[in-house]
């Protein structure tokens, strides 16, 4: 029992060959499982038993859509960061990580003089003046846990690869 | 990277903004998972998958379907940043890219103006790939390993 709860969370080569044949998405078909049976040579009731279980167990983040934000409007992105006292990071974790507008919320080191934060939230809006008034949002929960924070925006994107955009006619113009 | 086509999220109708909100939430593993969907939608299975792939093409979303955590795939992520002098900017940018495990590379207002995530197939190659951008740039890298993870789930709400 206990082994095969072990086995569930480590990814075997059934697993490797449904990761290989999804990682760049989940067939536009009517029976999408019945595709990637085709292309695995696995049933599609395995398919479906391997992704349902690597779901459960955070394998898979989740299933569904992506938004290219900056493509949806989300041109804003700030980077906010706070300098939290650690016994209440958990907690306020938690809260912040809850918020529809935050992609991502990690605890992070110190890098003591120059950087005293430790609390990092990715907020997306389609304007600086939005991320700030989201930031105050997560200000306002956060309350005294946090010494100082700051927002860093992203000036410019230097490089975004592991994302499929077809955009073929931009990628061969900047060749 | 710039996207300059034409299009922008303005012209995304009704239902088009209803399918990326609603597909953020997930898709259920069955045998025909976009009708459960198209039928919350009010709509026909054909239209969804079209609009989807649609979508797609136009790079509105960036992908569909299963997200792996590449961290239990055995990978390793990590965020680092470098403080760039300004007249080195874009030489140290190009260094830092010319590496296939950087993933994303963004300039902030900071005086750590670069910030990078470096994602690699075992835990022991981030340290490897964090020596060398240091040694070909002689700049100091600071890496910001994630400690704790508190979600990730973002819904846009369009």
């Amino acid at each position: 029992m206990t082994q095969m709860k072990k086995r569930s969370n480590r990814i075997d080569a059934t697993d490797r060959l449904i990761i290989t044949a999804t990682q760049h998405g989940l067939p536009l078909l009517a029976r999408p499982y019945d595709e990637i049976a085709r292309q695995t040579g696995l049933s599609a009731q395995l398919v479906k038993q391997r992704m349902s279980a690597m779901l459960e167990n955070g394998i898979i983040r989740r299933m569904g859509a992506v938004p290219n934000h900056y493509r949806l409007g989300y041109r804003a992105n700030g980077m906010s960061v706070w300098d939290m006292e650690e016994a209440r990071i958990d907690d306020i974790g938690g809260l912040v990580g809850g918020l529809y507008f935050v992609s991502h919320c990690y605890q992070r080191p110190r890098c003591l003089p120059l950087w005293p934060y430790n609390f990092f939230a990715m907020v997306h809006a389609r304007s600086k003046r939005e991320v700030e008034a989201k930031v105050a949002r997560i200000a306002h929960l956060v309350g005294e846990a946090s010494r100082s924070h700051t927002i860093l925006y992203s000036s410019k994107i230097l490089k975004k690869t592991g994302i499929r955009l077809k955009e073929r006619r931009e990628e061969t113009c900047s060749d | 990277m710039k996207m300059s086509t034409g299009l922008s999220y303005r012209d995304l109708s009704q239902m088009d903004r209803s399918i990326i909100n609603r597909l953020q939430g997930g898709l259920p593993v069955c045998d025909e998972p976009y009708e459960q969907i198209a039928a919350s939608l009010g709509i026909g299975q054909c239209e969804l998958i079209g609009r989807l792939s649609k979508l797609l093409e136009e790079g509105f979303l960036s992908r569909f379907g299963p997200i792996y955590n590449p961290e239990r795939l055995g990978g390793a992520v990590t965020l680092a940043a470098l403080e760039v002098p300004q007249e080195r900017f874009d030489e140290v940018a190009e260094l830092v890219n010319r590496h296939d495990e950087v993933a994303h590379n963004y300039a902030r207002a900071h005086q750590l103006n670069m910030w990078f995530v470096i994602a690699t197939e075992a835990l022991a190659q981030i340290d490897e790939v964090i020596g060398k951008i240091e040694a070909q740039t002689g700049l100091k890298v600071l890496n910001f390993p994630k400690q704790k993870e508190y979600l990730i789930g973002l819904r846009f709400d369009l």
